[in-house]
């Protein structure tokens, strides 16, 4: 058994740095490469792409990603885990295999696919059979919004693509799978944890959690000392050299910009976190509150001490579904009097769309310059401000409404308070909203499926 | 006397639906039990009055010298129904480092605060 394994985090989001993932390859060693492309509304988007072509439906930049750097993978023995999939990861594999045939590794690499995270054809039967999929902040059951959803899949964890990396896998492609599964999947693989050695599983879920969000542990977004952070431009993702007792290092590529530093790790540790006692994956709990960091070295932090707890029994449910629509505008309102300009003008505005009868499920209003991120906590805005951004959103069920909304805001620059500009864009667009309802399901009735094919 | 927050710790804030959470780091460990005492889930609650709209929870991370808060109904319904240019709370962290809390002047001079 390898006594340290390298995991590195390409991707923190699908729209990341493109060339990160190839720097992790390139700028020294690493076992593993983990790509993490799903938002919450991501796969809703995919399943929209799916319906106009059913070649598509997956992370489409994966494909000219993997074509740049699988000879180094297969020359330097790299293997990568990604949920690249959407919802259509046979498509996303298929493709992959062109890539590797197009470029003379045909038989020289296998590719695990991790299906039956998609339960969208199965709604019906589920709701029939009493399985409500409550939605997990409002408490409403599913069928309140039957009609009107997009997509539904549930969150697999590591243990699927555990199959894979047993079966051979070089490439492991998912749909719906946990972010920190794709860091643990390869350490339980290397180190052959058990499936009830809750530690360790904790351990590589937090050491996942550390990565999954690419350089915001190491530089990116660090609100401490944030001036001080060397070399954005050419900032450094994340690596965790893990070791089989399940503690590990967060580090990065020499010669990278940005910082591994203790509060840097914090600060990722504490984001989108809930109870910290409790950090509920399909692999185990998680608890926070054990975590120990110290310094190892230079962009080197040791992370110790981690305990976990068994899984539960059921499974995290994301389901999409079309929720009305909405339109931003915005204007800008120069010196002198900015900001009174822009709120005279958002009440021309608002009387103007009442006297149209025009009904919306709320109209938002935020002055960019004043109040906009910390709202009254920001204080009284000085009255000689610069200029202020009139923003002004609505939402509505009726999308004739909001398309009428977005025709109201540049007759403003002619028919409302003076030192206008800023709407060279043209009209704000109007969005279909697709909203997102996180729901649970007994881990029962998820049935993980693994192939792994030859390329 | 009177200390700002943004002496005392440095955060970060994301969303989990319409729930923001705010993770508050104590700059040095000495700083942390001033944390616990005063930046309690009512101070929160109070300091983001018309902004949060639920209840505040409080969780303590005494091994990362940290507190977590979760600030419900603070998002504008969250996710892709919000209209707020801030939608995932990603500035909900600096804003709660505006609150000032009280440090007894004895304590803020021991620990050079003054």
């Amino acid at each position: 058994m390898k006594q340290k394994i390298r995991v590195a985090a390409g991707q923190g989001f699908w729209g990341d740095l493109l060339d990160a993932p190839v720097r992790q390859v390139e700028g020294g060693p690493i076992d593993y490469l983990m790509l993490d492309y799903l938002a919450e509304v991501t796969m809703s988007i995919m399943q929209k792409q799916r319906s106009r072509d059913p070649n598509a439906g997956y992370a489409k930049d994966f494909i000219p990603l993997m074509k740049q750097i699988l000879p180094a993978c297969v020359e330097r023995d790299i293997r990568v885990t990604a949920n690249a999939g959407g919802v259509n990861v046979e498509g996303c594999a298929n493709a992959v295999r062109e890539v590797a045939r197009e470029l003379g590794l045909a038989g020289k690499l296998r590719i695990g696919i991790v299906t039956g995270d998609d339960i969208m054809s199965r709604l019906d039967e589920l709701l029939g059979r009493g399985i409500e999929l409550r939605n997990m902040d409002t408490e409403e059951p599913l069928s309140t919004v039957r009609d009107r959803i997009q997509s539904a899949n549930a969150y697999l964890g590591a243990w699927p693509m555990v199959e894979a990396l047993n079966g051979g896998a070089r490439i492991v492609i998912t749909g719906r799978a946990t972010d920190t599964g794709l860091t643990l999947a390869p350490l339980i693989h290397e180190f052959g944890w058990a499936a009830d050695d809750w530690n360790r599983l904790a351990a590589g879920t937090i050491a996942g959690h550390i990565i999954e969000c690419g350089a915001q542990c190491s530089g990116g977004n660090c609100q401490y000392e944030w001036s001080s952070v060397p070399n954005l431009a050419a900032v450094g993702f994340p690596i965790v050299e893990a070791a089989p007792d399940g503690t590990f290092v967060i580090t990065k590529h020499e010669r990278t910009g940005g910082w591994v530093i203790i509060p840097s790790v914090k600060e990722q540790l504490v984001y989108e976190m809930g109870d910290p006692h409790s950090y509920l994956t399909p692999d185990c709990v998680a608890d926070f509150t054990t975590v120990q960091l110290e310094y190892e070295g230079r962009d080197r932090v040791r992370v110790y001490g981690i305990e976990g707890r068994p899984a539960t029994d059921s499974l995290k449910v994301s389901i999409s579904y079309s929720a009305g629509y909405k339109a931003v505008g915005t204007l800008v309102y120069s010196w002198p009097d900015a900001y009174a300009k822009a709120q005279a003008a958002d009440k021309i505005l608002r009387a103007r769309l009442d006297r149209l009868g025009l009904k919306f499920d709320i109209i938002h209003t935020e002055f960019v310059g004043a109040n906009a991120t910390h709202g009254h906590l920001a204080g009284e805005p000085r009255s000689d401000l610069p200029e202020v951004q009139l923003r002004v959103g609505v939402r509505g069920e009726d999308r004739g409404a909001v398309e009428r909304f977005t025709k109201e805001i540049a007759p403003l620059v002619l028919t409302g308070p003076p030192g206008v500009t800023g709407f060279a864009g043209g009209r704000p667009k109007v969005e279909e909203i697709v909203a997102y309802w996180p729901a649970l399901i007994p881990k029962e009735e998820i049935k993980p499926q693994v192939q792994v094919i030859d390329a | 006397m009177q200390i700002q927050l943004t002496k005392l710790a440095h955060a970060r804030s994301g969303d989990k639906g319409d729930t923001a959470n705010v993770g508050l780091i104590a700059l040095r460990d000495e700083f942390y039990p001033i944390l616990v005492r005063e930046v309690t889930a009512e101070r929160v609650k109070q300091h983001f009055k018309g902004i949060c709209k639920g209840n505040v929870e409080r969780f303590e991370l005494a091994n990362l010298g940290a507190l977590n808060f979760l600030l419900h109904e603070s998002l504008g319904g969250g996710g892709t129904l919000s209209l707020m240019t801030d939608a995932q709370g990603k500035t909900f962290s600096t804003a709660l480092l505006r609150m000032e809390i009280e440090v007894p002047d004895d304590e803020a001079n021991r620990l050079e605060l003054a």
